[in-house]
């Protein structure tokens, strides 16, 4: 195996991991890593992970040797090069992050100076992806056509570029730059200018493209061996046209529009491409081909693993990481076994016998002033994946998927004011404008004009929904259509809702005619060898079930379904492990997810993959298909949580707390009274049912801030604070619906005060395991966007013991088995319990690495009646872990970066530390946190917080750090006298003006702590907000976390930051 | 309509094509994408196809195109499978170069065709128990049991599809005879694209007589077992005497190695697909198929003097065979493609050179 390409075995190999989630950078990362170090593992060689993405697979327990939880950034990277004496690197399993990070270490001699040598695809090839200008040079050598582009290094160039030498429209995009950054479609001079300065600001280098706007957009998954054997895993076809960024688009594999020629065409340029590039291990190429001839362009290559490959891996069962990674030993493809069938080579091209969606999941509403638009740059936080044998049975399940409350493609799902408008200007709800311009008559000609969707992909829409309407006339369904509409992925609930009956109902007569889904296995060969796979959908296109279910006792494990604000990987560790953990029991396991960027839908977490919905009507047939001892609906947040009630009212059993003790904790009358009758405090809460109530109940609350519950929840936002009454207006239109059916409570809120959490796990209402965590924000930043520091740091003991107090009260009452999470406000030393949930909570992975604890696998061993004496290590820890959150402000233009009235952050870190200051400064450094070394701006709200913040800003002034301040901060720090700049916000206009010398880079870190709003209801300092997160300026909009991070960094400079490995700190951390 | 198979399992469905009942050998092929081509190729003669992937018709059938002189991407002039059973086809269908729905198309030709059958337990089915012969019934056929099957055994089937009189195609001073057994016409192509003049002459020619007239020779895929066309094996015999390349694909690959003196077999289900790999064992690269082929070369029969050239990765079966003393070599894949991957199509220019060599060691 080592040839020329590789010349000795590597000892030790550094993998670089890609960070917290990010929009464009998201768990697939997890996966694509967590493959490598496995693929790495058996091979003997030892690995070393930096990575500070804390609730990670790849980071846990039995993956890497050696797991550093620090910066993916040159810097932290050398040092533990230098500490760990690695031999190799491997760039191209952590994104665009690991990436760029070892391109600059390349760049600056580090590697060779290190003696560490790249394996897999090389520094040089990698240059040629990345770098505009080469990469079309070398795509000219081998005839292969690129999109008409000039690769300008400054605005002039490219003004001229576009006016000129291309002509409009044209896109811009930035080169280094990840999930399309910066890109703009621009067709007006006005347009040019405006996007010409950001498009600089993210990268030095700015592409103007001729816009092929309207071309189909097909991509290619390529893996090539150092020998040269090369071959194409997979395609796909974007269903959204050019213009869209693949990201943003939903997309079919395989390609349904394309034609012999055509898919061999690509396909033949895809291999003399990559061969040519000397790609090794895994890449992605993008094509834009013209629907109206053989005329293609090559967009662009990846040379890495992308989203796009753990989708393909995914929808193929070709494990493209695993082989990337023995690719990069020197492996060559006929020497590595098809992992699905065991019998055939992976020097193969999988047939699939399936059609299969992705389906981005957007957040945009949970933005204030977000642009509701989709276009080439990325936006969607996560995504779903599907897999039907009839395009319209896929197409519907990703609708449901996704999670915005339909039943597939439901015309009516959404109002429209203009049909004509929405169609033309891509948003999240197009393919539903689609579905209703469709309903309404609207021509397939016309909506393929204004949308630029392939006719075929509308031919299939329309023959589904005008099945639907046939429906209509009918009071029941016969047989026939029934079977019709179940092949063309209508659910029972959406069925009903044409009917106007019940689930149950139409459940029933399903039933009588035996119109039951079968389990299909992918196994990457269409049928034509047996394959031991045990990777499996369900469709209604089908008469025989490929595999029967075993005699063993089964636990099926319901997952956490698509990445989206609020609910992330984090789900998906808590999966694994409980899948992990009952199958050390013994059990066989049986997993139901839909996320393709997941471990848990890696084909070896368990023993039985179903890649389904998890909704009743999917999970309640795999249960009587699999008939399991029961499920764990614990474990994968609230999608799963939300089925409980429906599960058990059907007979299945629940593992753990039962669901009635569930319904307790989650309905808010019946858990207020139970915590009355316990005797614990909740701060004063009331329910509405009419909007209009709304003055009186802030009223009867005693005024704002008021925290905000609603009962039925449409977009997936959940509790909020809000802070006065227009902004509660504004939430509850926008997000929940009001009725006396669908009460919202509405609970006072306290000021400064602080917040805490404990997760836990109880067995039989005994609680075995907790860890109490401390937010550093007052309470009023969402859980989700705080800081978290465990073991807390400024609690009082009795306050700690109070908690605990009722943790175990509670516990007992609920008779809690597994885990949970509850958190309070906390001010003096009176609690208050905000809210109990009984389920695994997003701090668990950060508590079970930090405490040494797995919380989850105790939990799940618990709910399967196994206990064994432990200790509770969260009690005596003698360092400190702190979790951050990650926010992606500028991805997504418009929105407000700043926190509190809903969760924001898209991923989080959890670093350590021997005390709060250094693992905060690590924990801040991993999320886009740098030090400042030219100026700070300071834009302190209230009074109050104005003196809290004279130390720290002291303290900046020591570090040498000039000092730029709005004018009321400015006036108050000049008579404390500091030697303060005067900048103007944008209602004052001054010079110099606060943008401005954003602008010019002379400040590299803003506090900017916001008060009121501005006329535009936009709260105070916005547009500084904003300009910051466009320039990727370190931004801190919170006066606990501003003073907390100061601090810290008067205690350490960057360079004394120790560097140390999990084991370091936790002794089960290896 | 209905497929009734000889193991009496009956599979129901829609029809989409020619509503005439049809009979022959169930076969499964799991491309995703080719139909046109696939449905043209004669090799399919008398077969009944089942397509893996689900959707099928989506881009239409085009109007035929003239390139290299052949219409194009019709492999023959006219649909040869004697039915087609997938899981949907698309009633509308889009692409720039479409004319007609696949449905009107196999209508027009008298194909049957069902759809919203579960193709996947069908081809498990034929996986297990080996291709089978099977009848397309419409549904008023109260017919249930696999009576009166046709033999799978079709010896004239050949003759069937192969032309019956020489064609000529001049292009350089290269010439060569194809022998057409049920020839994809992308073959043709891929050679005139070469340069090389070729003379088609039907399965039966006397190779021999045109010896002089020729630089080289090449035997075209087919249907059928191999060993039925012994008319052929016995002219191919003559021609490994002398010193002409030859060269084979599929069914003419077969026919060498009989020719040759080795032994085929017919494979339980066959391999029809697009993606099936094989490894030259001489450079050890890897290349990914298009295949398509019932019978197979015993790599254990060939006699000393001939090697085994290709193998399949995935069954280690025959792939490829090359004579040690002669220009003779032959594939059992086809690296003309269409449809399929053109990864082999470098062997076309292969065979240019083995006759380069030859005429250059011929000469002197």
């Amino acid at each position: 195996m080592f040839g020329n390409y590789l010349p000795m075995k590597p000892k030790k190999v550094l993998i670089l991991g890609s960070g917290a989630l990010k929009i464009g950078e998201a768990g697939e990362f997890d996966y694509s890593g967590s493959q490598a170090i496995k693929a790495l593992k058996e091979e003997g060689i030892q690995t070393v992970l930096i990575n500070p993405n804390i609730a990670t697979i790849q980071t846990s327990e039995g993956m890497a040797d050696r797991i550093y939880f620090l910066p993916v950034t040159a810097r932290f990277v050398e040092q533990v090069i230098i500490r760990e004496q690695v031999d190799s690197i491997i760039l191209g399993f952590g994104g665009q992050t690991a990436l760029n990070c070892g391109l600059e270490l390349e760049e600056t001699g580090v590697l060779e100076r290190l003696d560490v040598r790249v394996i897999g695809t090389q520094v040089e090839a990698i240059r040629n992806t990345e770098d505009r200008k080469l990469f079309v040079e070398k795509l000219n050598e081998i005839d292969v056509r690129t999109a008409r582009a000039v690769a300008c290094s400054s605005q002039e160039e490219a003004r001229e570029a576009a006016l000129n030498t291309i002509g409009l429209p044209v896109i811009l995009r930035g080169a280094f730059s990840l999930g399309g950054k910066g890109s703009a479609i621009v067709s007006t001079r006005e347009e040019l200018e405006k996007v010409l300065p950001v498009a600089f600001s993210g990268s030095p280098q700015v592409l103007v493209e001729e816009s092929l706007a309207g071309w189909k957009e097909i991509e290619y998954e390529v893996v090539r061996d150092g020998k040269g054997n090369c071959l194409t895993v997979c395609n796909m076809e974007n269903i959204d046209p050019m213009g869209i960024h693949t990201g943003e688009s939903i997309v079919v594999a395989p390609s349904q529009t394309l034609n012999n020629h055509e898919y061999h065409m690509l396909r033949e340029l895809a291999i003399r491409t990559v061969r040519h590039l000397g790609i090794v291990g895994e890449c992605n190429i993008q094509y834009a081909l013209d629907p109206a001839s053989d005329e293609y362009r090559v967009i662009e290559v990846n040379a890495r693993l992308s989203r796009s490959s753990a989708l393909a891996s995914k929808a193929t069962g070709y494990p493209l990481a695993y082989i990337a990674a023995k690719l990069a030993l020197g492996y060559t493809l006929h020497e590595l076994t098809n992992l699905i069938t065991r019998r055939t080579s992976a020097f193969f091209e999988p047939a699939l016998d399936y059609c299969v969606i992705k389906c981005p999941r957007w957040d945009l509403e949970k933005f204030t002033g977000a642009e509701v638009k989709i276009g080439p740059e990325m936006k969607s936080v996560g995504e779903v994946m599907s897999i039907g044998r009839s395009f319209t049975e896929a197409l519907q399940k990703a609708l449901r998927m996704v999670g915005l409350g339909v039943n597939g493609l439901e015309p009516e799902a959404f109002e429209f004011e203009n049909l004509e408008y929405e169609l033309q200007n891509p948003s999240p709800k197009r393919i539903f404008a689609v579905g209703k311009a469709l309903e309404s008559g609207m021509g397939v000609e016309r909506i393929h004009e204004l949308t630029g969707i392939d006719r075929w992909y509308l031919y299939e829409i329309d023959h589904m929904i005008s099945l639907g309407r046939e429906l209509k006339k009918h009071e029941e369904p016969d047989e026939t259509l029934l079977r019709r509409l179940k092949k063309e992925g209508y659910s029972d609930l959406g069925i009903a809702k044409i009917l106007g009956s019940t689930e149950t109902d139409v459940r029933m007569l399903r039933h009588r005619w035996h119109i039951r889904p079968v389990l299909k296995q992918i196994d990457t060969l269409s049928a034509e060898f047996p394959a031991e796979t045990n990777y499996l959908y369900l469709t209604y296109h089908g008469g025989e079930t490929d595999v029967r279910s075993s005699w063993r006792k089964k636990v099926m494990v319901l997952g956490g379904g698509p990445y989206r604000i609020g609910s992330s990987v984090e789900f998906d560790w808590c999966c694994v492990n409980s899948v992990q953990a009952a199958r050390e029991l013994g059990y066989e396991t049986v997993l139901v997810n839909c996320n393709p960027e997941t471990v848990s839908t890696d084909t070896d977490t368990c023993d039985k993959l179903i890649f389904d919905e998890i909704t009743f009507e999917a999970v309640s047939e795999i249960y009587d298909m699999e008939q399991p001892y029961g499920i764990v609906v614990s474990v994968g947040g609230q999608i799963s949580n939300n089925l409980v009630l429906p599960l058990h009212q059907a007979g299945m059993r629940i593992l753990g707390t039962s669901a009635t003790d569930i319904d307790r904790a989650e309905d808010r009358h019946k858990f207020s009274s139970l915590l009355d009758e316990l005797g614990i405090d909740q701060p004063k809460w009331t329910e509405m049912s009419r909007i209009e109530d709304l003055p009186k109940t802030i009223e009867e609350l005693g005024g704002t801030p008021i925290l905000v519950r609603p009962s039925y929840v449409l977009s997936g936002a959940a509790m909020t604070v809000a802070h006065d009454e227009s902004h509660l207006v504004n939430f509850l239109n926008r997000a929940a619906e009001v009725s006396p059916d669908h009460p919202v409570v509405l609970t006072k809120f306290e000021r400064n005060s602080k917040e805490i959490e404990i997760d836990a796990v109880a067995d039989h209402g005994e609680v075995i395991l907790w860890a109490i965590s401390e937010h550093v924000e007052n309470a009023g930043v969402h859980s989700g966007d705080a800081t978290m520091v465990l073991p807390p740091q400024k609690l009082y003991l009795e306050t700690v013991r109070r908690i605990k107090t009722i943790a175990t009260k509670l516990a007992e009452k609920l008779q809690i088995t597994g885990p949970f999470n509850m958190q309070f406000l906390a001010k003096s030393n009176s609690v208050k319990v905000i809210e109990l949930n009984l389920r695994a909570s997003r701090s668990f992975p950060f508590v079970s690495k930090v405490t040494g604890n797995n919380y989850i696998r105790e939990a799940t061993r618990r709910m399967l009646g196994v206990r064994d004496p432990l200790v509770n290590k969260a009690l005596d820890l003698d360092y400190v872990g702190v979790k951050a959150a990650q926010f992606s402000f500028s991805r997504i233009k418009g929105a407000d970066p700043t926190l509190g009235v809903e969760m924001a952050s898209t991923g989080e870190v959890g670093c350590f530390g021997e005390n709060f200051h250094e693992a905060l400064l690590k924990s801040q450094l991993s999320t886009g946190f740098r030090y400042p070394r030219k100026g700070v701006l300071l834009s302190l709200g209230p009074v109050g917080d104005k003196y809290r913040f004279l130390e720290p800003a002291r303290i900046l002034a020591e570090m040498g750090l000039k000092l730029y301040a709005t004018p009321g901060t400015a006036d108050l720090m000049t008579e404390e006298g500091f030697d303060v700049i005067k900048v103007g916000k944008s209602r004052q206009p001054m010079e110099p003006m606060g943008l401005d010398i954003i602008d010019r880079g002379e400040v590299d870190f803003v506090v900017n702590i916001s008060r009121d709003y501005d006329e535009e209801g936009r709260p105070d300092g916005y547009f500084i907000r904003r300009r910051a997160a466009d320039l990727n300026i370190p931004l801190i909009t919170n006066m606990q976390l501003a003073i907390a991070i100061v601090e810290a960094m008067s205690l350490y400079k960057e360079e004394d930051l120790p560097i140390r490995h999990w084991g370091d700190y936790v002794l089960s951390g290896q | 309509m209905k497929l009734v198979l000889e193991d009496n399992s009956i599979w129901e469905g829609r029809s989409f094509g020619a509503s005439t009942g049809f009979e022959g050998e169930v076969v499964f092929n799991t491309g995703m994408t080719g139909y046109v081509e696939t449905l043209t190729d004669p090799s399919y003669k008398g077969q009944i196809l089942v397509c893996t992937y689900p959707l099928q018709g989506n881009y239409g059938v085009p109007e035929p195109e003239k390139r290299d002189g052949l219409p194009w991407p019709f492999e023959s002039d006219r649909i040869q499978v004697s039915g087609l059973i997938v899981t949907r086809h698309s009633e509308r269908h889009s692409h720039h170069a479409a004319a007609k729905t696949l449905g009107q198309w196999l209508g027009e030709q008298g194909v049957p065709a069902i759809e919203d059958i579960d193709t996947r337990a069908l081809t498990r089915l034929l996986r297990e128990k080996g291709t089978m012969r099977g009848k397309i019934l419409p549904d008023s056929d109260s017919q249930n049991r696999a009576t009166n099957l046709p033999t799978i055994h079709m010896p004239e089937v050949v003759d069937l599809v192969s032309c019956k009189t020489v064609q000529h195609y001049k292009r350089g001073d290269i010439r060569i005879a194809l022998v057409d057994c049920g020839m994809k016409r992308n073959i043709l192509r891929s050679l005139l694209k070469r340069g090389l003049s070729v003379t088609v002459v039907p399965w039966d020619y006397d190779l021999a007589s045109l010896y002089d007239e020729v630089d080289g020779y090449f035997i075209s895929n087919g249907p059928g077992d191999p060993k039925d066309a012994d008319v052929l094996v016995r002219n191919l015999r003559e021609l490994l005497k002398r010193q002409k390349p030859v060269f084979g694909i599929c069914l003419g690959h077969q026919l060498l190695a009989l020719a040759a003196g080795a032994d085929t077999y017919k494979l339980p289900y066959g391999h029809r697909s697009q993606n099936q790999p094989v490894q030259d064992l001489l450079t050890r690269r890897c290349y990914i198929t298009s295949q398509n082929h019932g019978y197979a070369v015993d790599n254990t029969s060939l006699p000393h003097d001939w090697d085994t050239w290709f193998v399949n990765v995935n069954d280690e079966t025959n792939e490829g065979i090359r004579s040690v003393s002669g220009p003779f070599a032959s594939v059992q894949f086809h690296p003309e493609a269409s449809p399929g991957p053109t990864d082999t199509a470098y062997l076309f220019d292969e065979f240019v050179r083995m006759i380069a060599r030859s005429r250059f060691v011929n000469v002197r």
